[in-house]
């Protein structure tokens, strides 16, 4: 089975895994600077609005996403300890934990979809119907237009995750990975704590400001 | 450098990886970095004559004062569209993927990238964005000039930008990818023996720009969305009129496009750093200098991006602080050339075409470079800001510079690539029309700059004619320059003689290879154990 | 592997903790620190996140400097930029606009 796998240009299947993983690193590094861009957009609006910007986020649901917040971590913890199985050849037991984490994927992108539409509801999509109840609703409108754009590609980062998470969960339920061949659950998983990680920055910068009044 | 053996490998004896599979299906799927880098020669020379196309309708409308070849709407969506074309279609690939995907791996002695796949994917994704963009720019009313600055760009502008940014995106995903394939590879496929300090210039320089592929782009990719989303919506965070600032626009924007340039100068800097050592037959002087100056430039490339917001708006303070490292940026380019002088110092030098090339682009590269000093000064820039000044500028570095380099590339490493010999004659020729050619188009540039010529505009006072018509002129031996190699080079394909494995005499692990070499590269891992440029001092 | 290693679990539950603990201080009444504060325990959580769930500090140390490099050039970003927001000097508008 390693054979069919190894390519050409590795001597060993020891050197492809590592070399798959630092490709993974480095195209964290590229995500770093693009989910990070919304990051520095948004701090230097704040800056030159700190009251409307706080006044509009204390409107976000603040149990839901504290609740998302718990469920990526919990679903982390998961893969971690998936990835430890499948490096000890257990891929039923990786297979079930991956699943687990790709259920709480789930779980997060139901509960923001709950969110979603309660916030379309109220009108709190930028536009001509938009409608924010604050001090300044223009900067108020200019913070929903952030909010939907970086919860919006996180929640796209994460879809993305939740197929990924299902398709090595169906291989190593198939036996495809072992001890010594099992760079894709790491290389997944990855990806999979990187998105948690931009969703814990999200969180306390989108939904705890204006909380204190 | 010495290599154990480089034998063909027995099933492709008499084959190479231009006749492995012959079918166009083996083409598009195909997982060699070599024909990969063919597939994206094709692409960008295409998008190179769409851009020089435009160029020519600027240079013809720019003949009288009045400008009424075009409308001014119009005149705004060419250069429009000749900047978007030649920064993101052709700039930003031409030496990485072409040459850089096809000699990495050859350099390094490996048989491929570390991911092939993505290799292929990244060319999908550049021919995807390259349609994306045209069909914006073509089918819409796009008139923001290839920097979208907003709020023209968000407020005002037409609902194909939408589709030009889409499209800009798709091509950034493109370039990182490659970037990350080119790093990562660089990074864990060397040959046993290949330190770092053993590696070709080009792949120091590749690597550089590698680096800055992976960590500028997204941040363009994100802030034109942002711009994009802003369209759609009416609102955004770029907005005055909801409390936005345009000029975070701009930072955000010149954060990648600053260093985008890096990425468009450093590949043809390792290029000439490959054909002066083995034109002056030559070790190159200087190697850890050269080495490290491609760093130098990518690191501090990113920390310079202010100094095109110098009359925007941003405070002084600032705008001093980018100033100043306006100048060290100019360093390490310096460093470079100096290490070529130096090469060439007593060198035993020859004048073939690919020599030509990197001779002028020491030159041209030299006085864009110092131009930048010019514009980087504070005092200057507020006078020649957006002024034909600084379009002289960056033609001087990316025509003079980087053309001239993606030349000089083609030339050396034709016969590798396609197992012919160009004319050589012909080549000359074509090498001293593009440099008179494209001196009589842009020196006079700076003249107009000086004199007050604003950039963008499609009409102009009567006393600048006589340099625009200089100008128009030298533009028309360009266009005529370019398109000799066209004939010649195709001619060779079909008529050429056969190229030896190599023709040139230069050191290297790619010319230990046969013209034109096996899918495999290498039919085994070549160990290294001597420094590179390993050329014979020239008799005293 | 039935059973998590204590470190992963340890982990998850320390997660949980600085979780709660980041609501609680946008409670607290920080005023104009709350910001800086809510940002430190989140990278205090993306830390724990990067060094256990990831194994930051166990692969080759190739894996640190492209971890790193991604923040470094993020901060390179934000804080040059911040130079301009923060030395702006605005002038207020005359009569005579």
């Amino acid at each position: 089975m390693s054979d069919r796998v190894l390519e050409k240009q590795f001597a060993d299947l020891a050197h492809q895994s590592e070399t798959a993983e630092l490709g993974m690193w480095g195209f964290i590094a590229t995500e770093v600077l693009f989910l990070g861009g919304l990051f520095v957009a948004y701090s230097f609006y704040r800056y030159l609005h700190p009251a409307g910007v706080a006044a509009a986020a204390s409107h976000t649901r603040l149990v839901i996403g504290s609740v998302n917040t718990a469920v990526l971590l919990t679903s982390s913890f998961l893969m971690s300890w998936a990835s430890l199985a499948a490096s000890n050849g257990e891929g039923r037991r990786a297979a079930r934990l991956i699943w687990g984490a790709a259920g709480l994927g789930l779980v997060f992108l139901a509960l923001k979809g709950l969110e979603y539409a309660e916030e379309i509801g109220e009108r709190l999509w930028p536009g001509a119907a938009f409608s924010l109840d604050t001090p300044e609703p223009r900067v108020g409108e200019v913070f929903y237009f952030l909010y939907w754009v970086m919860t919006g590609i996180h929640a796209l980062h994460l879809l993305i995750g939740v197929a990924a998470l299902a398709a090595i969960g169906w291989r190593a339920h198939g036996g495809v990975y072992s001890r010594a061949y099992h760079s894709p659950v790491r290389v997944v998983s990855l990806y999979w704590h990187f998105v948690d990680i931009v969703w814990i920055f999200l969180f306390a910068l989108i939904y705890l400001p204006g909380r204190s009044a | 450098m010495t290599v154990t053996t480089v034998a063909e490998l027995p099933h492709e004896r008499g084959g190479s990886y231009l006749t492995d599979g012959t079918t166009l299906a083996s083409w598009l799927l195909t997982r060699d970095h070599k024909r990969i880098a063919i597939l994206y020669t094709l692409t960008i020379t295409a998008f190179f004559f769409i851009g020089g196309a435009a160029a020519a309708v600027i240079r013809l409308n720019l003949l009288t004062p009045e400008g009424t070849l075009v409308d001014a709407e119009t005149y705004n969506r060419i250069f429009t569209l000749h900047g978007v074309v030649m920064v993101w279609l052709f700039l930003v690939p031409s030496i990485p993927t072409t040459f850089g995907n096809f000699l990495i791996p050859l350099m390094l002695g490996a048989k491929d990238l570390a991911f092939p796949r993505l290799n292929l994917l990244s060319w999908y994704l550049f021919v995807a964005s390259g349609l994306i963009v045209l069909a914006g720019l073509i089918g819409g009313s796009v008139d923001t000039g290839w920097t979208f600055y907003e709020p023209l760009s968000s407020g005002y502008a037409s609902g194909a930008l939408v589709v030009v940014l889409l499209g800009i995106f798709v091509n950034g995903f493109s370039s990182i990818l490659t970037g990350l394939n080119f790093v990562v590879s660089i990074h864990r496929l060397r040959a046993p023996g290949l330190t770092w300090y053993r590696l070709p210039i080009f792949c120091w320089s590749n690597y550089a720009t590698a680096v800055i592929m992976m960590l500028a782009t997204p941040v363009l990719a994100v802030t034109l969305m942002l711009v994009a989303v802003e369209h759609l919506w009416g609102v955004g965070v770029f907005d005055p009129t909801h409390g936005g600032d345009p000029l975070l626009f701009q930072h955000m924007f010149w954060f990648y496009s600053h260093p985008a340039v890096y990425i468009m100068i450093l590949p043809g800097m390792g290029v000439i750093s490959e054909i002066v050592p083995a034109f002056a037959r030559k070790r190159l002087f200087g190697y850890h200098f050269v080495a490290w100056s491609s760093v130098a430039i990518a690191v501090v490339g990113f920390l310079v991006w202010g100094h095109h917001m110098f009359v925007a708006g941003e405070s002084v303070y600032a705008a001093l602080v980018f100033s100043f490292l306006s100048f060290i940026v100019a360093v390490p380019s310096a460093i470079k050339v100096f290490n070529w002088l130096a090469t060439l110092h007593k060198g035993a030098i020859s004048f073939e075409a690919p020599m030509l090339y990197a001779l002028g682009f020491i030159l041209l590269f030299t006085i864009g470079g110092l131009t930048g000093l010019f514009v980087a000064t504070l005092a200057f820039d507020v006078h020649a800001t957006a002024t034909y000044f600084v379009v002289a500028h960056f033609h001087y570095i990316m025509v003079g510079g980087m053309v001239s380099a993606y030349f000089a590339a083609l030339h050396f490493w034709w016969p590798k690539a396609t197992g012919r010999l160009y004319p050589e004659s012909w080549a000359r020729f074509a090498a001293i029309l593009i440099f008179f050619g494209f001196n009589l188009t842009f020196f006079p540039q700076f003249i107009l700059g000086y004199l007050g010529m604003p950039r963008r505009y499609h009409a102009y006072p009567p006393e600048f004619q006589v340099w625009n018509v200089l100008s128009s002129a030298g533009a028309s031996v360009l266009a005529a320059a370019y398109l000799l190699p066209l004939f010649y080079l195709g001619w060779s394909l079909w008529r050429g003689a056969r190229a030896p494995a190599n023709p040139w005499g230069a050191t290297g692990l790619e010319w230990q290879t046969p013209s034109p070499p096996p899918s495999g590269n290498f039919a085994r891992t070549p160990r290294i154990s001597r420094p590179p440029y390993d050329y014979p001092e020239p008799a005293a | 592997m039935a059973r998590p290693p204590r470190r992963i679990v340890l982990s998850w539950l320390g997660l949980l903790a600085l979780l709660a603990g980041n609501v609680a201080v946008a409670y607290a009444g920080a005023g104009s620190l709350a910001p800086f504060a809510h940002v430190v325990i989140a990278a205090a959580m993306a830390a724990v996140v990067l060094v256990v769930f990831m194994e930051l500090g166990r692969g080759a140390s190739l894996f640190w400097v492209f971890a790193g490099a991604g923040f470094f050039w993020l901060a390179v970003l934000f804080v040059l930029t911040a130079g301009d927001y923060l030395t702006r000097v605005n002038f207020a508008a005359t009569g005579a606009g």
